[in-house]
């Protein structure tokens, strides 16, 4: 029973300069992870502190004020939830439709459908101010005429998560297995009934998830809300589309460059009041996800 | 002697296509006499598919006829899956795909103006490799087909769910836990869903793209003896590439070899020979075959 190599051990055989690089290169990804984590945490912490004394139920029954101690954030809470919820609906509608179009009806190899991709791969980074000058020039004012409402904020952040929302919505209908597509044919089933009965109601995670983190983007963008009119102390709730408005984050910035000290701690409270909201909605992503995950 | 001559079909690259065809009918006619009483029911004619400028496969001419079961057999890529997807049109689904010749089925053109493509699906189930169940319960994937093909009431749906699941032999194994996942099912439980599934429309013709594949002996076996009891009823058509397997279940046999071209880099498939099963694998009339069959090659 002769062995044709010769069978030195088992004992390791790695240089020592070889597990030092090892030992770097993991020190090195863990720095990196740090100082991410470090940078949010002093950043929640540090407002929290500042935000404390805010933080009760007058912050959300008060209106903005001029004056700090009487300081509430209760119309741009609604206002934000009234432009966001609008321009989540709107958007989830426009994005599947036509992603459902791009991925299942146009051909890939198309001309039009190449130019389209393309088209909508660049405005997801157009920067968000171009979205509020184009809807302050074309819905506020222009052709479509709307005024600084919720109306018009709705439809500009519509136009802006759209192209995300239907990058998202492609991929969680890729996503579908065509084997899916091929079992609902072969039983005779039309192409509306295949997409609709099969593909949607497979794909309802990946474009609920999409969609939540569009509504996400939503709820935190000030730019093109500036040019919208949000910029401004609002004492009422909006009633419908076409009240005035404004929303957290322009109310974040409004405080934070008054002159009053305690200001900065109303400001802070609302920044504690929109990371929740975000932090919610992120979750309700990840619980969607986790329920309509399909193992094919 | 008459054998030799009549089951050999489309092999010189240069035969005249009325020639084919000639040779294709006396098939039909000839064999033992209770072939009589088989009426065919699909019939290709020159059937060849193009995926964009590539010849897949060419000039087949193929008889398919109730109560019978029909295997395609031959070496990777030689075209059988894809004449199996002309039976149904499931081809309409790759754009590159281009069907020329001609399938009847009950004398009317599949790819004709009297054909709907749904209609066409319908009539001619399948059954694919991998069992594909819908991401719903084992109900819902059985009354699928009947639901999107009209509107049946609930007990209509009930009778229709438990009669397919019968007559695919699942039945007893899943009538405890209808509302339960498809996926909770085994691979081959899986497989006689989706069987059970394509019953459920009440098919004319069944075909089967390797159904055993990906499953292991026992469940094969299941499926196999479920094939022999349902082909009464539905003519099978099978793609394998398990000649015991087709040897074991099928009536027939239809031989596909590859061929290359005077200037394609990829492989034409052709039929080399179609025959009753126990011709083709005891006495085949092509040198291809029996070196196929005995494992000389593929």
């Amino acid at each position: 029973m002769s062995v044709a190599f010769a069978f030195e051990s088992l004992r390791d055989t790695t240089s020592r300069g070889r597990k030092i690089r090892d030992r770097v290169f993991l020190g090195g990804l863990w720095a990196a992870t740090l100082v991410a984590l470090l940078t949010l945490i002093v950043l929640v912490v540090t407002t929290y502190v500042d935000a404390r004394g805010k933080l009760n139920f007058d912050l959300l029954r008060n209106f903005p004020s001029p004056f700090p101690q009487d300081a509430g954030i209760q119309s741009a809470l609604f206002g934000s939830l009234w432009v966001v919820l609008t321009s989540g609906v709107l958007s989830l509608f426009f994005a599947v439709g036509s992603a459902i179009y791009l991925e299942e009806f146009s051909n890939s190899s198309n001309r039009l459908q190449r130019l389209i991709t393309l088209n909508i791969q660049t405005l997801a980074g157009v920067p968000s101010i171009v979205y509020g000058v184009l809807g302050l020039a074309f819905v506020v004012r222009g052709p479509i005429g709307w005024g600084f409402t919720v109306g018009s904020a709705s439809v500009v952040l519509t136009m802006m998560v759209l192209p995300m929302m239907i990058v998202a919505s492609r991929e969680a209908l890729k996503a579908v297995p065509p084997s899916l597509r091929e079992g609902a044919y072969a039983l005779g089933a039309t192409k509306w009934q295949t997409i609709s009965r099969q593909v949607l109601p497979a794909a309802t995670g990946g474009i609920a998830t999409g969609s939540i983190l569009g509504v996400s983007r939503a709820l935190g963008e000030s730019a093109p809300l500036i040019l919208l009119g949000a910029l401004a102390y609002v004492s009422s709730n909006p009633t419908g589309f076409d009240s005035d408005y404004t929303v957290l984050p322009l109310l974040i910035f409004k405080y934070a460059t008054e002159a009053q000290e305690e200001f900065r701690a109303v400001g802070a409270a609302a920044i504690i009041v929109l990371l929740v909201l975000l932090v919610v909605l992120n979750m309700l992503a990840i619980i969607i996800r986790d329920k309509t995950r399909k193992s094919w | 002697m008459q054998d030799e001559s009549n089951h050999v079909v489309g092999v010189q690259t240069n035969r005249a296509a009325t020639n084919v065809r000639e040779v294709n009918l006396r098939i039909d006619l000839s064999g033992d006499a209770d072939q009589t009483s088989r009426e065919m029911i699909m019939e290709s004619v020159d059937l060849q598919v193009h995926y964009g400028d590539f010849l897949a496969v060419r000039d087949v001419n193929l008889a398919i006829h109730r109560n019978e079961i029909t295997a395609l057999i031959g070496p990777s890529g030689c075209g059988k899956s894809t004449i199996l997807r002309c039976f149904n049109r499931m081809n309409d689904l790759i754009p590159s795909a281009r069907v020329g010749g001609k399938i009847f089925y009950r004398g009317i053109d599949l790819y004709g103006p009297d054909a709907n493509a749904g209609e066409v699906r319908r009539r001619i189930g399948m059954v694919f490799q991998k069992p594909n169940p819908f991401p719903k319960s084992i109900y819902d994937n059985v009354a699928f087909g009947p639901r999107v093909n009209g509107k049946p009431s609930k007990s209509e749906t009930d009778d229709l769910v438990e009669g397919s699941l019968r007559r695919a032999a699942l039945w007893e194994e899943v009538k405890d836990r209808l509302k339960q996942s498809a996926f909770s099912l085994s691979g081959g439980q899986q497989q006689r869903l989706c069987i059970a599934r394509a019953l459920a429309v009440d098919p004319d013709v069944l075909l089967m793209d390797e159904p055993c594949s990906a499953l292991d002996p026992i469940a094969t076996a299941r499926i196999e003896d479920l094939m022999h009891e349902i082909k009464a009823q539905y003519p099978i058509v099978i793609v394998t590439h398990n000649m015991q397997q087709a040897a074991r279940v099928s009536d027939r046999t239809a031989f596909f070899n590859t061929e290359v071209g005077a200037n394609v880099t990829r492989p034409t498939g052709v039929l080399v020979e179609y025959d009753q099963t126990r011709k083709i694998f005891s006495t085949p009339a092509d040198e291809r075959t029996e070196q196929y069959i005995s494992g000389r090659m593929g």
